[in-house]
């Protein structure tokens, strides 16, 4: 057991995914055994659709906690730059690849000063990031002024498309959610980058000592979050089909939980990308599946909680024993 | 030995034994209808279920509900229509958090062939539900404004606006209403402060705190509903100008009707969520049996409540608003 | 007497008001296991971290192989053939060993994967490891099990295999017996038995005067920010090095003179 344990790559960060796994795969044999509408390809589609957005958050959330940081802006930034890609296109008459582009590039110098405050003036995270909640959240209502932006150009929505797989229709964010996931999945797992960011958030002085120029890295980590929170911007945008400046006002806290429902950890240098994705899709299943069973939503946030709690004390515990 | 997949096991095993019992075992054959309203907490919303869940009892459907995490979740009313629509119910009823963000998931809910009504909101485009049941919120505010005016019988009026929040259609119907039945355009010179509260007290109260610090001669408030009315009251008699200012808002819930028995709050304009949802329930009922579509704009009413009756005012007395109160 | 590896003359190093060096200098000979000791604020970490890049002095000169060098950061020392095994600060925990032997200069996959890809050889940094770790006489189950799962001394192992492996000039050793027990810290002197025996020289901090007259050829005596001493261990008794150390004995020309009556009389030299 132990062996075979070993040879398996998932040992890497040493955060096994098994638990969250069977966790998921447990809720959907619950589900299944008791709705008759769950166990459908539209509905699987369905659920990932619904999960892709706070998903693709959590990748950038993922990269972040690994250093041992956190990110509670990464919402609001999402929501700026959804307003704006949709007020350069519709508003200002970009073209909308250009308006595209530039919601991505604002998203990634959100994530940029959020790095440089962390690294240069060596804010806390939490500190830094809290406050830019506050700041890109006003930014975001004072450039729509409160609008929600409508009549978005087909490039913007051009993800909220589906095409068929089989009898099922999948949207193209779906997809581009999946592959989000597995590039940086190769990305931590397989590249010098990817250790460095785990060195760093097992401990900084250690990956400094190593030659790990730990500033540059931290920098760069908050700045590709940032880009990232850019897509999750476009997939809201082509999700909803307008730019919303209500938008994602507790998708930091639910991209955390799926962090945390995926098994890494909080203190940093440990987890797994695609962990988070079976976090994100636990929270998506327990949703789905409650609403079709007809349990009111207030306790799908209930049950939520819970998991999450769960989760982090069969983390603590299962270390503790392997100790 | 993998310490951690034993223990995910046991989470789910727990999760599921935890939420086996609420799920609501109805007759397959129900016809299902879904009842999407802004926040699950809110005690208007909260009437609003409790009038669905009984119309539906009656009506012999089985009622799925779901709400927004806070007010403005356009992402999770979206996602509860999907699922609704996956589960296969008849009908939607909804309260939309973002008027016009919501459309295109709506389309999507309608081109499946399920029925669509706006609840206590229109959308924009109205036309984009197949119907709606909803209080006239600009009469609404109409009602307080024309009793404002008369209450005043000719003083000079400081007026403070206690608001809901940007960009909401709710709380700019109800505001814009108040000003044509006060008589004065956006902008008079009458309206000295303008805050938003969200609707919520606390901030209501720290608006009005800070209405005083602006203008200390206010003396008259409207407020978008009546836990920021409250709030104001708390931040008046602080002051000790409680008497002599007069503070009107909308919603008659059970609490803002006692504050009006009370003189705390000198009217409010009463409307009703419960007749909504039922309402709402029964068109979805008819729509499952015979296909029939409801459509159009139905008001479900409003009502001035007052103890303080003034003349050329048409109003109800709190012991009738407290009868069909909610929350 | 040959030329040193590492030299120092002169090293200074200030925070505001505290000195931590105070022209401290420094001679590391070829082949040699060279122990620094001194009494906490005597400025061995200070210019051990000046040799090793982790700080850069305010005056004073390096010189490796007789060339005057400058480390910018950790990195840069490294590249010059000097590696450092700190206390604590040796490993990231939850990387597997063989990553952790590679960390900071990881390898590649030869063409495409590697170029365009960044695609890590794991195989190879594995095999590698495996090799550096069989040379130097650590036996470990598996090098894919992060190192947090390893005992204190193997983990220690570790710190000193990568050092080892990758040291072309000196391997430094900031207190690398101090959280292990007795049986760990052997091994761990023997590993520095073992490097010093295939060429390299090794500079040791240590605590611990046992340890240091065990495997040190010489001895640096640490004091107020200055080199005070240069010995051999085993023609003084412990005794007068910790007395030298503390300042109650001082050496000139050779020979110990008595510089604090008192404090010689308490630790019973007189």
């Amino acid at each position: 057991m132990a062996a075979l344990e070993a040879s398996l790559p998932r040992r890497l960060a040493g955060a096994p995914i098994a638990g969250p796994l069977a966790a998921l795969l447990l809720a959907c044999l619950f589900f299944g055994l008791n709705s008759g509408q769950f166990f459908t390809g539209p509905n699987f589609s369905l659920i990932i659709q619904q999960v892709m957005v706070v998903g693709t958050l959590a990748i950038g959330q993922t990269l972040i906690i690994l250093t041992a940081g956190i990110d509670l802006a990464c919402g609001a930034i999402m929501a700026f730059g959804g307003i704006v890609m949709t007020r350069l296109a519709v508003d200002s008459g970009l073209p909308p690849l250009l308006a595209l582009a530039a919601g991505l590039a604002v998203c990634a110098a959100f994530g940029l000063v959020n790095g440089l405050l962390v690294t240069r003036i060596a804010l806390p995270p939490f500190i830094v990031t809290l406050g830019m909640l506050n700041v890109v959240f006003a930014l975001t209502h004072i450039y729509s002024q409160e609008r929600t932006v409508t009549g978005l150009p087909a490039t913007l929505t051009f993800l909220g498309q589906t095409f068929r797989l089989g009898q099922t229709n999948v949207t193209y964010g779906s997809l581009l959610t999946i592959l989000l996931f597995l590039l940086f999945a190769y990305l931590l797992g397989s590249t010098a980058w990817g250790r460095h960011v785990y060195a760093l958030g097992n401990n900084p002085e250690v990956a400094r000592l190593s030659g790990i120029r730990t500033g540059r890295l931290t920098v760069g980590v908050y700045t590709l979050a940032g880009l990232v929170y850019g897509v999750a911007a476009l997939l809201l945008v082509s999700r909803t089909g307008v730019g919303d400046p209500q938008a994602g006002q507790t998708d930091n806290l639910d991209s955390i939980t799926a962090v945390v429902l995926g098994g890494t950890s909080l203190f940093g240098g440990r987890g797994l990308v695609l962990g988070t994705l079976i976090g994100a899709l636990i929270v998506g299943v327990f949703r789905n599946g409650l609403q079709l069973m007809g349990v009111p939503s207030i306790y799908q946030t209930l049950i939520t909680g819970v998991l999450v709690i769960l989760a982090v004390a069969v983390d603590q515990l299962s270390r503790r024993r392997t100790r | 030995m993998n310490a951690k997949l034993p223990a995910g096991l046991l989470v789910t095993a727990l999760l599921i034994t935890g939420c086996a019992g609420t799920g609501q075992d109805a007759a397959p054959a129900a016809p299902k209808v879904g009842l999407i309203t802004k926040t699950e907490t809110n005690p208007f919303f909260v009437k609003m279920r409790e009038g669905a869940q009984r119309a539906a009892q009656a009506g012999g459907l089985e009622l799925m509900s779901a709400a927004g995490k806070f007010d403005g979740d356009n992402a999770a009313q979206i996602t509860a229509i999907e699922n609704m629509v996956a589960a296969g119910v008849k009908g939607i009823l909804i309260t939309p958090s973002d008027t016009r963000a919501i459309v295109p998931a709506i389309k999507k809910a309608r081109d499946a062939g399920v029925l669509v009504i706006a609840l206590d909101t229109p959308t924009e485009p109205q036309e984009a539900t197949d119907a709606l049941l909803a209080t006239d919120n600009f009469k609404a505010g109409e009602l307080i404004g024309r009793y404002a005016k008369a209450a005043l019988a000719g003083r000079p009026a400081r007026i403070a606006t206690l608001d809901l929040a940007p960009g909401i259609t709710v709380g700019q119907l109800r505001h814009d209403g108040f000003l044509k039945g006060f008589g004065v355009q956006e902008g008079d010179p009458s309206v000295v402060c303008s805050q938003d509260t969200r609707g919520d007290q606390a901030k209501g109260q720290t608006a009005m705190e800070n209405c005083l610090q602006k203008d200390p001669g206010v003396n008259l408030v409207y407020t978008i509903n009546e836990p920021a009315a409250l709030g104001a009251y708390t931040a008046l008699k602080a002051k000790g100008r409680e008497k002599d200012v007069l503070i009107v808002s909308v919603d008659g819930g059970c609490a803002g009707v006692r504050a009006v028995q009370a003189g705390q709050i000198a009217a409010t304009s009463q409307q009703y969520p419960l007749k909504m949802a039922e309402d709402g329930v029964k068109a979805v009922a008819a729509f499952a049996k015979n296909g029939q579509k409801a459509a159009g704009y139905t008001d479900t009413g409003v009502t001035l409540v007052t103890d303080r009756p003034v003349s050329g005012v048409e109003a109800e007395d709190a012991a009738f608003g407290l009868a069909n109160c909610w929350g | 007497m040959s030329e040193p590896v590492l030299q120092a003359r002169g090293l200074v190093k200030r925070y505001g008001h505290v000195t931590a060096l105070d022209g401290a200098d420094f001679d590391l000979m070829p082949g040699e296991v060279l122990a620094v000791i001194g009494d906490n604020g005597a400025g061995k970490t200070s210019l051990i971290k000046a040799l090793t890049g982790a700080l850069q002095p305010d005056a004073g000169e390096i010189r490796l192989d007789g060339r005057p060098v400058r480390f910018r950061d950790p990195l840069d020392a490294r590249r010059h053939g000097i590696e450092t095994v700190y206390q604590d600060l040796a490993i990231a925990a939850s990387l597997d060993i063989a990553a952790n032997m590679f960390l900071g200069r990881e390898l590649r996959r030869p063409g495409v994967l590697g170029k365009v890809f960044r695609m890590l050889d794991k195989k190879r940094m594995r095999a590698e490891s495996a090799r550096h770790m069989a040379e130097l006489g650590i036996v470990l189950r598996s090098l894919t099990q992060p190192v947090e799962s390893l005992s204190g001394g193997q983990r220690q192992g570790v710190a000193v295999a990568r050092a080892v492996a990758w040291a072309r000039h000196v391997v430094v050793m900031d207190e690398p017996t101090a959280a292990l027990g007795v049986k760990e810290s052997a091994q761990v002197l023997d590993l520095i038995r073992q490097v010093r025996d295939r060429g390299t020289p090794v500079v040791l901090i240590s605590h611990n005067m046992p340890h240091v007259v065990e495997i040190a050829d010489r001895v640096h005596v640490q004091r107020l920010g200055r080199r005070v001493a240069e010995l051999n261990p085993r023609e003084h008794s412990m005794a007068e090095v910790v007395a030298i150390m503390t300042g109650a004995l001082r050496m000139t020309g050779g020979r110990t003179v008595v510089a604090d009556e008192e404090a010689a009389k308490a630790i019973g030299l007189s």
